[in-house]
Order: C-alpha cells, then structure tokens, then sequence
C-alpha cells in the first residue's frame, strides 16, 4: 500500500533528493563555482520530470487516504510549473554569475519551491495545501533576497515575508475553523459537509480566511500590496520567477480547493471570488499607468492579468476551469518573452528598468523590438496574439456562468489596461532619438524572447493543442 | 483552386510581409528599393487574383461563395466566403492598394517596417470582409488597429503620438463591448457562424434592468454593443472625433487607407450584423441612427467650412459622408441600402483621391495649411484638373459617383422620414460650399506666395496613380447598374429577411408601422 502512495509522488520525492543531494554536493566542493552548472542541471531536471509528468501520467490517483492527488489538473499544472521554472532559470543565469549573485543556494531553492507547488497544486488535504504553500512560501522568501548586500533586496524578502506570514496566517485560521465545523481536512469530507447547497457560518468564514490567504498568493487586490516591491526590489531573475510558476501553483491552488472542497456551495464563494477579479483588473489596469520602472509596470500587470484569471475562477464551471488553466499557460509564456527582454536591457553593462531608456529601441534591436511589440500586444489581448485567446476563453466562461457584468468590466479594464503597454510600444518606436541601450548578445534570452513571440503569433492557429489537454485537466476537478 | 482562393487573396500580402521581415537587411538604398517593389508586386498580384473572384461571382446568388471552412478552436470556426455586399469591398480593397504602395514610393524613413506594415494591413481588411464566422471577423477587425496604430505613430505629422494613441484606445474601447456582445451571442445561439447566426433568431422581449425599460430586450442590449464599434468606426457623430486627428496626423497612404478603406468597415459591420442579426433591435433604434447621420451631415459640413487644414477639411467631409452611408444603412430599403455601399465605394476612390491630392503638394511644400496655398494653377494646370475634378465628385455632381450614392441613399431615407432627407439633401450644398470654397482659395488667385514660385506640376508615377481613380469616378457615375447589379440581389434578400423578422415579431412590426 505504502509502496503505491509512494510511486505516486514519486517526481516530488525525486526532486526533493535531487535539491538535497545538490545542496550538500555543492558545499561539499566548490560552492558557488559549480553554481552555473547546477543551474542548467536542474532546468534540465525540470524539463525531464516535465516530460514524464506530461507523458506518463494518465487517470487519476490518490495518495495517503486522499491527502495528494495525481489528475489531469495537478499534471497540467505542473508541467507548466516544471517548465516555466527551468526558462527561468537559465534565462537568468547569465545575468546573475556576471553580478556575482549566483550562488549554488538558488537552484536549490528554486528546486524546493518548485517541490512545494506541486505538492500544492496535488494537495487534497488542508494539511497537504498548507506543506506545499510553506515549503514553497519559505523558499520564495529566502530567494527575494539573494542579494544580501542590496538594501532594495532585503527589503523586498522581508516585505514579502512579514505580508506572506499574515496571509498564511489567515490561511491557518480558515483552516482550523473549516476542521472546526467539518470535522475532517480533508476536502472529500469539507465537500460533504458543505455539499447540500447550505454551508453553516462557521464554514463560510473559514472558507472567506482561506480565500483571502490564497488571494494574497495570487497577489489579486486588496492583497496585493506586497507585489510591485518585492518585483522592483527583487534581482529581476528573481521577479521573472515570481512573476510566472509560483503564480501559476497558486491559482491552481486556488481552484483546487474552491472545487474540490467547496464545489458544492458555488454560490457562497462566487461573489468573493467576482470581487477579487475586479478590483484586480482594475488597479492593475489604473496603477500601472504611472509607472516609469518596467519591472514594477509587470507588477501591475501580473496583478491585472491575475484578475482575469479569477473570472474563469469565478465562472465555477468546468468551462472556468479550463479558461484559468489556459490563461495561466499563456500568461506564463507572455511573462517569459518579457521578462527575458528586460533582463536584456542593459547599458554600458549595467541593468536598466526606466522605460524612458527604450527609447527608439526599435532603431538599435529592430528584430528583438518587433518581438516585444507582439508580446505587449498580446499582454494588452489584442488579436490575432494569443493573448486575445486567453481573455475570450475566461470572458466566455464568465458569461455563461451568468456573470456578464463582470465581463463587461473587465473588457472596459483591458482597454484601460491597454494604455499602458502601448505607452512601451511608443518608447520603442515612436520616441525621439536618445542614447542606445546595449545590444544583448546573449543567445538564451534572445531564443526565449523571440521563441515566446513566435508562440503568441503562430498560436493562433490552434494554441497548440492546450484546449483539449486543458478540457481534460479541467473535467477531472469539476465533476 | 476555388476552394482557397479567399485565402489566397488574403494571405499574399501577408505572406509578401514575412518575407520582407524575415530576408530584407538593411536600410541602404537598394533595401528600400526591393522593400518597395516586394511590396507593389504582392499588392497587384493579390488585386489581380482577386480579379478572379469578381469574375467567377455570380450576382443572381443571394447565398456566401467560395466558402471555405475549417475547424478552429473552442468550436469557431476559419471560414471565409463573399456575397453581393462583401464582394466589392474585397475589390476596393485590393484596387486601392497598389495605388498606396505607390503613392509612398517618395518613403524614406524606415522603408521596411513600413511596407510590412501595409501588407498586413492589407491581409487584415480583407479578412473582415471575407470572414463568416463572428470571432474571426473579430479578430481581423480588431489586429487592424496595431499596423494602423504604427502607420500613425512611426511616420505621422507632429502631433503623432497624440493621434496615435486616441485611434488605438477609442476603437479599441468601441469594439470590446461587441466582443462582450458576440460571446453571449455564442453563448445564446451555440454557434458563432455568421450565415447561421443570420437565421437566428435572438429574443427580443422587452425587459427591465435596474429600473430601465428596454424595448427589443436582448436585441437591442446587442445591437448597442455592436454599435459601440461600428459607430466608432464609422465614424458617427458624436465619436467621430478620433477621425480628424488620425487623418491630419497619419502619413497620406495611411490617410487614404483609413478614408477608402478602414472607414468602410463599420457600414459593412452594421450591414453585415445589425441588421440581420439584431433586426428588432434595428427598428427600435432606427430613428436615433437616422437622427445622429443627419447630425453628422449638416454639423461636420459646417465644422469643414471652418478647417484651416486641408486634411482636416477632408475628414470632416468624411465624416458628412459616412452620416449619409449610415442613413441609408437605417432607411432599410432597396435604394438606401444600395445608395449606402455605392456611397461607400464611391467615397472610397473619391476621398482616396482627395486624400492623394493633398499628399501631392504636401511632398512639395510640407505644409497642409490652407493658407499657405493659392494660384497653384499657374504653376500646376494638370494638379488642377485633377484636384478639381474630386472636389466636383465630392460634392456630388452628377456624372461622378458621388452624385449617385447620395441621391439614392436621400431617396431611400425620404421614404421613411421626409424631414430627415430635407436636412440631409441641405448637406449637399454644404458640402459645395466648404469644398468649392477650399478648391478656390487653394488652386484659384494670383499666385503671390513666394515659396510656391519654384513648385512643380506632378511627375508621371502621381499622373498615373490617379488615373484608375479618375477612371472609376466617372465609369461609376455614368454607368451605376456595374455596382447595382452585382449587390442588388444580396440587398434584396436583406430587406427581405429583415421585414419577415420584423412582421414576425410584435415589437419590430410597431416600429415598422410608425415609419
């Protein structure tokens, strides 16, 4: 029996070794020397492990008594997880050994993060939900801030930790009055006890907690706070991180526990789940337009992108599902593309995050202009992009859960939300004549720019075949 | 052969686009050159293919032809086709193309870019003619905006980035709420496939929201949603005013892209969609729509006369213009609705060309102020002619085009709502004032201005751009049945379609009767 639950989680075991063999191999020998090594070791590991997920994995499981699922939704999760780290990590590699930043520390703890998600995005269980979230809470703390020396660092992971302890805090709180009043952790037993359409109070508070700790993952408003300081302050390696598979185990997170725990009482948790995506879409939209620095611009705009998310959230149908998922698949490759142009941002060696600095990039890089041109187009969902796609996916499902006015206001945010990325593409190619930024030689972030570009374009087709994989994962969680 | 010969016209310019961007190095002289040519080439092949469709079009079909379909996602579909409506739209398209390309040849400022910017354009216009399923015109109408957008803001006038960012985000606001609105027709029909969807029928029982009567119900929630961007598009008054900066500002292909082209596709919208879609919705609103073109014809004809900007003079006159297409749109019957796209095509070769007249002594002078112009004539006799020539057929004289496309679209409305053709038939001679007055101060007088004293007349590339237009202008005014004949069938089962719905339904008959 224990041999079954084990084979199950076997891939977070694996990686759970590898990130403790890595470790002590590495303090072992030549510490910090090996750290480039280990990073494209474990990016290869985490394509590896993707691919037996991805391919492998069929039906579902369940392991220790329902405690850690293996379905169709936790797999798509994590290969998007899995995947989108090891962009991320090779993407930054370069830019971290030429600063003296990369230390064997940070593919390790990516490792362990990225253990922490899949256990979150697999969990069935209050306690299996709140072990994932903290292992990959903790990490995500400790990785804000790597720069020991920078003051902005420090500050970000400790914003970061003080804010992220109060919401798993929250999250606690939830969870001990859903046990209180259920009686179990369980989410076979939460979904019994809240399935006849009638949820007691105590239930409802306890899921009101769990939701605002998970809308603080998800940085959706009023949880927000934390984001565009610790993506400003943050090595911006490390924003790229934050701002793709953490965000994505989150939302999964999110919907797991909404339609496994609590799919019986839609109804109780809609509105909330309405109102985060609002606000989100909004603020992100409205607040971005101020910004001058682009990591803190994609801060804004991971939170309103978040906030079309939770429309599909709030939808509460299998159709939702399948919209979160696909929006979340995009997003994170939008977020690649962009995020390995700014970290190509350079001058005279030197990092650079003013956007006024990318003025008439468009003369100096014509192609990797062109390619961030498709990227901000489809982070604003204007077709033909993929990201239209994304946005149409979780509109649709909006309105045919009877939440039209919801879809209403988040096209009139996307237009607002436009603006700003607009204001991008006119640095790039409609600005005045001003001092070059260096040309980006490095090929990892150039095939990941103009690879994630090809994507949003060609996407259109047929987005690659994800509608069916996601139509599936979804129709494992709602039943 | 037939089978894809809609996305064969389509997709040359685009594929002519990738070409450029993906295998063109280079801003040299020899670059710009073969960025030039890839690109007129492309555009008459595809206006030389597409010749093929009007030929092998067959009027007497009401029905789409050459459909062609295939599985997308979430259950869309790819699917093009043409009818009587859509099929001379695809020809305007293609016609003027060429004629853009090479009224740029004078482009020196990223040449590249600039080509692939109109080839996709081009791709993307076409699409929204072609294209029978509602996301994929979605789509089409929607991407046009980011290469227009570019045209705008990388090789506009002064004010650039100002004009740029006012088109982008008021066409774009206007077209998310149809978005909104073709994902709950999704939702209610189960299909987003055009013709089908046309066979639909959506409920259109009266409803209240929040205290608001709302008379056609659903029709009418959808009907305003559609009309948020058609109106916009159009553009209608009161929100025509991203017009006349996106013109001023614009370089003179984009200006006539946007004014023979970009223009049209918010009539062809509302005739496409509103009318057979949402036709109680339609009624119900019938009077607000004829009421805002006529509005649009007196007031933008009076705000023209004062315009010391000749290309701002020209896009008010657009505006007056589209206030008849739309009249004629709502006045529901045969001749407004064939009056409305023969004023569309019409006023497509005619602003075009006004456009392009403009584009001629702004190369020369790099000013369009009016007041920096006059005598031109003495130094220019062919320009003259020429521009005098479109200024008679934007006013309307008989013998060109756009005496024709006005006077059936204030005969059809005259049918409806006598008043509304009397302002409208007032607009008329508005519009010779402001245009008469502007040919005047521009070509007529004394040539006393020091720096015209050395301006040349056209060169043969400008003679012979003009001359299709010409030569269109006039064939259409004298011989109409050529576009008659070929939309007649397709408008006929429209008005049929729209007065069975109507009859069918207790609101929509109401309507019917107090016209």
């Amino acid at each position: 029996m224990i041999q079954a639950d084990l084979n199950i989680i076997l891939p977070e075991i694996l990686l759970a070794c590898y990130a403790m063999v890595a470790l002590i191999g590495a303090v072992y020998t030549s510490k910090d020397k090996i750290a480039g090594k280990l990073v494209w070791a474990t990016a290869v590991i985490f394509v590896i492990v993707a691919a037996w997920i991805g391919l492998s994995g069929e039906g579902e499981r369940a392991a220790f008594d329902g405690m850690f699922n293996d379905d169709g939704f936790a797999r798509f999760a994590k290969v998007t997880i899995l995947l989108s780290a090891a962009a991320v990590l090779i993407m930054g590699q370069d830019y971290m050994s030429r600063r003296g930043m990369l230390r064997f520390e940070y593919p390790v703890l990516v490792t362990l993060s990225v253990v922490g998600m899949m256990v979150m995005v697999s969990a069935g269980d209050l306690m299996a939900l709140y072990m994932g979230l903290e292992l990959q809470s903790l990490s995500l703390y400790v990785i804000a801030s790597m720069r020991r020396d920078s003051a902005k660092s420090a500050e970000a992971g400790m914003k970061y930790f003080v804010l992220g302890a109060l919401s798993s805090g929250l999250l606690l709180y939830g969870s001990s009055l859903v046990y209180g009043f259920a009686g179990t952790t369980g989410f076979a037993g939460i979904i019994e006890a809240a399935g006849d359409g009638h949820v007691s109070l105590g239930l409802l508070f306890g899921l009101t907690f769990i939701a605002c700790g998970l809308a603080f993952k998800v940085s959706a408003v009023p949880f927000h706070m934390w984001t565009p300081d610790v993506y400003q302050g943050a090595p911006t390696p490390i924003t790229a991180f934050f701002a793709t598979a953490p965000k994505v185990a989150a939302m999964a997170l999110f919907a797991r526990v909404l339609h496994d725990a609590f799919g019986g009482v839609v109804g109780d948790w809609q509105q909330i789940i309405a109102l985060l995506s609002v606000l989100s879409m909004f603020l992100g939209a409205v607040a971005a337009i101020g910004q001058t620095d682009i990591k803190r611009l994609m801060a804004y705009s991971s939170i309103a992108h978040m906030g079309y998310a939770l429309m599909g959230l709030a939808a509460g149908t299998a159709f939702g599902v399948q919209a979160l998922l696909i929006y979340m698949a995009i997003y994170v490759t939008m977020n690649i593309g962009t995020f390995a142009f700014i970290l190509s941002m350079e001058k005279d060696g030197q990092p650079v995050t003013d956007i006024r600095s990318l003025n008439m990039y468009s003369r100096t890089n014509s192609g990797k202009a062109m390619a961030m041109l498709i990227l901000l187009f489809s982070l604003a969902g204007v077709p033909p992009l993929v990201g239209f796609f994304g946005k149409f996916y979780v509109l649709r499902a909006a309105y045919d859960a009877g939440l039209a006015w919801l879809a209403v206001l988040g096209v009139i945010a996307s237009v607002i939300g436009a603006f700003y990325y607009l204001r991008i593409v006119y640095y790039m190619y409609f600005g005045e004549e001003g001092d070059a930024l260096d040309n980006g030689k490095s090929p990892v972030l150039y095939g990941l720019l103009m690879g994630s570009a090809a994507i949003m374009l060609i996407g259109v087709v047929n987005l690659f075949g994800i509608e069916g994989i996601a139509q599936a994962a979804a129709a494992t969680l709602v039943k | 052969m037939n089978d894809s010969l809609l996305s064969l016209v389509t997709f040359i310019p685009a594929l002519a686009a990738a070409i450029l961007a993906i295998f063109l190095r280079g801003e040299e002289a020899a670059a710009q050159r073969n960025a030039k040519w890839v690109a007129m080439v492309a555009t008459v092949i595809t206006f030389l293919v597409s010749l093929a469709i009007l030929f092998e079009f067959d009027p007497s079909n009401t029905g789409f032809q050459f459909v062609e379909e295939r599985e997308w996602l979430m259950g869309l579909k790819y699917k093009l086709g043409v009818d009587g409506i859509s099929v001379l739209f695809v020809m305007l398209t293609t016609f003027m193309m060429p004629l853009v390309i090479a009224a740029s040849w004078n482009v020196t400022h990223r040449v590249k870019e600039y080509m692939i910017a109109f080839l996709l354009l081009e791709t993307l216009m076409l699409g929204v003619f072609m294209a029978l399923d509602l996301v994929l015109f979605y789509l089409f109408f929607e991407a046009g905006l980011i290469p227009m957008f570019l045209i705008i803001g990388i090789w506009g006038g002064k004010d650039r980035i100002y004009a740029s960012f006012k088109f982008f985000l008021y066409t774009f606001l206007g077209s998310v709420l149809m978005l909104v609105a073709m994902v709950a027709m999704f939702a209610e029909a189960g299909t987003t496939d055009i013709p089908m969807l046309m066979n639909h029928e959506f409920a259109s029982e009266s409803f209240s929201v929040l205290g608001i009567h709302i008379v056609g119900g659903m029709q009418t929630i959808m009907f305003l949603a559609f009309f948020a961007s058609f109106a916009v598009k159009m553009p209608m008054w009161p929100v025509h005013t991203w017009l006349p900066d996106a013109h001023v500002q614009a370089p003179t292909a984009g200006s006539v892209v946007l004014a023979a082209i970009l223009l049209k596709m918010g009539g062809y919208g509302f005739l496409r969609f509103s009318l057979p879609m949402f036709p109680v919705g339609s009624a119900v609103l019938t009077d607000f729509i004829l009421w805002l073109s006529v509005i649009a014809v007196v007031y933008t004809s009076l705000v023209a006369l004062v315009q010391e900007d000749m290309k701002k003079l020209i896009a008010y006159s657009s505006v007056a213009h589209m206030g008849y297409v739309t009249m004629g749109i709502f006045a529901a019957n045969q001749q407004g609705i064939d009056g409305a796209i023969f004023q569309m095509l019409s006023h497509g070769f005619i602003s075009g060309a006004l456009f392009l007249c403009v584009g001629v002594i702004y190369d020369r002078m790099h000013t369009r102020e009016i007041d920096a112009y006059g005598g031109l004539v003495n130094r220019m006799p062919a320009y003259a002619l020429i521009f005098m020539f479109f200024t008679m057929a934007n006013v309307g004289l008989p013998g060109t085009s756009g005496f024709v496309g006005e006077f059936l679209t204030i005969m059809g409305v005259f049918q409806v709502n006598t008043w509304i053709a009397l302002f409208a038939a007032s607009g008329v001679i508005f519009s010779a004032g402001y245009a008469l007055w502007l040919y005047r101060r521009v070509v007529f007088g004394d040539l006393i201005k020091e720096s015209l004293r050395t301006i040349s007349d056209m060169t043969p590339r400008e003679r012979w751009i003009f001359a299709p237009l010409v030569a269109m202008t006039l064939i259409l005014g004298v011989y109409p049945p050529l576009i008659t004949d070929i939309i007649g069938p397709s408008v006929e089962a429209l008005i049929h379609n729209y007065e069975t719905a109507l009859a069918q339904s207790p609101i929509g008959d109401a309507a019917m009767a107090s016209h």
